[in-house]
């Protein structure tokens, strides 16, 4: 079996405010929040290649900043596509033509932005995605979900019941391509989760525990919070 | 990198606090594998320090006894997998004279500087001790309390005088375990005697040539040399009966380490020309020194083993706190956690 690891930079930024650079660029800590990111994966000697997806405009500038900072020759900068899905499955396309398929290779995608992942969700992933083929990374609800329309609430489920997605999200790679297969252009067009790709497709999908540290940085006010909590070391 | 670091904040209390680390040429990055807990953790987790103590200490990663696997090394002296001993000692300047865990300016982790409950411990080279692939890694991960034992061996050798018949370890706990096995070693050709206050624990020193509750210790009996290995107020009443049964010109190690200070009987330690020596933790040497030993003596390695005591895995900070608190219990062995936090 062979796992690649794929990380998600195709955000533009839009919910970050005024900024002009996407979220993941800016600083955090003394390296952007894609290389706090990266260093992470890099450290897992199983993945075969660690793929960067990010958007067509920032190609260079996503090239440059890896040169920069990371030696592994593992990881390759490829640009992504129009919507989440378009850009997982540009990487999925990559891995396949260079690397060739076989039935058990799996991919390890994760968020750009969401720098705080630790080993141990990403040893959890690895190791479901070895038994199940898509898996999701969860942390249960805190605040109290509520499903709602046109300012009406319609559903308010039971808490216990209810979790809030992270990731990584982790497939086997052949059983997320026949899913997304299946899927109408309508249903792609409105997928804002790459899980989803597979329950529609009838797949079940496993989940490890996340971590509550393990932010998405994508409002301005998460990139306070991220600030905030990292500490620069000053002892041994 | 940002790095998970889980700090003791306050009694049986952790915290995950991220680190933004930056690695240097001289470090290596080290995925610690299995955590082993000493008695002077236990004393952080349940509070059992003065609060000026823990006040000037916490927050503080607990943990100096561990061992993990190399995950990056930038100048590739270690393989990404080999497994090391990392040493908690980190000393800043070199002595020919001063050994480096008697320099004061060392840094000495989880005693005011984060030990190893991290997600990667960003390690100075000098400080990884590779450890052979063959070796159980819940004996491994207690090699700092083994190498504590080297460290008081090789002082004793070089303190003592000629007479290697009779040495004598007080004490029956872990430590006193830990020094009567490498003490074969040290001195094959030694009697060993272990003075204790359980004989349940004294019936796990199966290979010492003696045994004695130190409430029955016969009157007339000698011992060249001594260790002493209890801490805590049973340090003085323990130094009382060596003073009374070692040889004149003997030479007494001190190990335990007690909250308080002790009276010593110095009226006769002039008396019978003896000479104490402390000793405390160890350094890169010692640690290579324990490897060395039990890569060739398999009796030695068998009966460390035979130290393990509490085990699990752990893959929380709740899971770590019900741990300790299940180590806090047990009266033999050393805990050790497969740390996969």
């Amino acid at each position: 079996m062979t796992v690649y690891a794929q990380i998600l930079a195709g955000g533009k930024g839009t919910r970050m405010g005024n900024t002009a650079m996407p979220k993941q660029f800016l600083p955090l800590g003394k390296k952007p929040i894609l290389i706090q990111t990266i260093e992470k994966f890099v450290l897992e000697e199983r993945f075969k290649a660690i793929l960067v997806v990010c958007p067509v405009d920032w190609l260079t500038h996503t090239q440059d900043l890896v040169h920069k900072y990371v030696t592994d020759q593992r990881v390759v900068v490829i640009t992504g596509g129009a919507e989440r899905n378009d850009t997982l499955m540009n990487g999925i396309k990559y891995i396949e033509e260079n690397f060739g398929l076989q039935d058990d290779d799996a991919v390890v995608t994760h968020d750009a932005v969401r720098p705080f992942i630790t080993k141990r969700i990403i040893d959890d992933n690895i190791k479901a995605v070895m038994k199940y083929p898509a898996v999701d990374t969860v942390v249960p609800a805190i605040d109290t979900i509520v499903r709602g329309k046109d300012d009406q609430v319609e559903e308010i489920p039971i808490r216990d019941y209810m979790y809030q997605g992270q990731t990584p999200q982790s497939f086997n790679i052949k059983h997320l391509k026949a899913a997304f297969n299946q899927l109408t252009d309508q249903q792609k067009a409105i997928l804002s989760d790459s899980c989803k790709i597979c329950l529609l497709a009838g797949e079940a999908v496993h989940v490890v525990r996340g971590e509550l540290a393990n932010i998405k940085i994508t409002t301005p006010y998460d990139l306070k919070i991220a600030r905030a909590i990292i500490e620069t070391r000053v002892n041994i | 990198m940002l790095n998970q670091v889980y700090r003791l904040v306050s009694a049986h209390q952790f915290e995950a606090q991220t680190i933004d680390e930056n690695l240097s040429s001289d470090e290596i990055i080290v995925r610690p594998t299995y955590l082993s807990l000493c008695k002077a953790d236990q004393r952080y987790f349940s509070g059992n320090r003065s609060q000026t103590v823990l006040d000037k200490k916490l927050p503080m990663a607990l943990i100096h006894e561990a061992i993990g696997k190399v995950v990056f090394d930038p100048q590739n002296q270690f393989a990404v997998g080999d497994t090391v001993a990392m040493v908690p000692n980190t000393p800043h300047e070199k002595s020919s004279t001063i050994k480096e865990n008697y320099l004061t300016n060392s840094h000495f982790r989880s005693s005011g500087y984060d030990g190893f409950m991290q997600e990667y411990v960003f390690l100075r080279r000098d400080r990884a001790v590779k450890v052979p692939k063959s070796f159980e890694p819940h004996m491994a991960a207690f090699t700092e309390m083994i190498s504590v034992g080297v460290q008081a061996l090789t002082n004793l050798k070089e303190t003592m005088d000629n007479d290697e018949s009779v040495l004598g370890i007080w004490g029956d706990g872990n430590l006193g375990y830990i020094i009567a096995s490498l003490a074969k070693a040290f001195f094959p050709n030694s009697q060993l005697i272990v003075f204790g206050r359980h004989q349940y624990k004294l019936d796990y020193f199966s290979f010492a040539d003696q045994t004695y509750l130190v409430n029955d210790i016969p009157p007339e009996l000698k011992v060249s040399q001594a260790l002493e290995c209890t801490g805590g107020s049973g340090s003085q009443i323990a130094i009382d009966q060596i003073i009374d049964h070692i040889q004149p010109m003997g030479t007494i190690i001190l190990l335990g380490v007690s909250e308080n200070p002790i009276e010593i009987n110095t009226r006769l330690v002039l008396e019978r020309g003896l000479t104490l020596r402390g000793s405390s933790r160890s350094g890169h040497h010692d640690f290579q020194t324990v490897i060395d030993i039990l890569s060739k003596d398999r009796q030695t390695y068998d009966r460390l083993c035979n130290l393990i005591g509490t085990t699990q895995k752990v893959t929380s900070i709740r899971e770590v706190v019900s741990f300790f608190e299940k180590d806090s219990t047990s009266s033999w062995g050393k805990a050790v956690m497969r740390w996969e936090v």
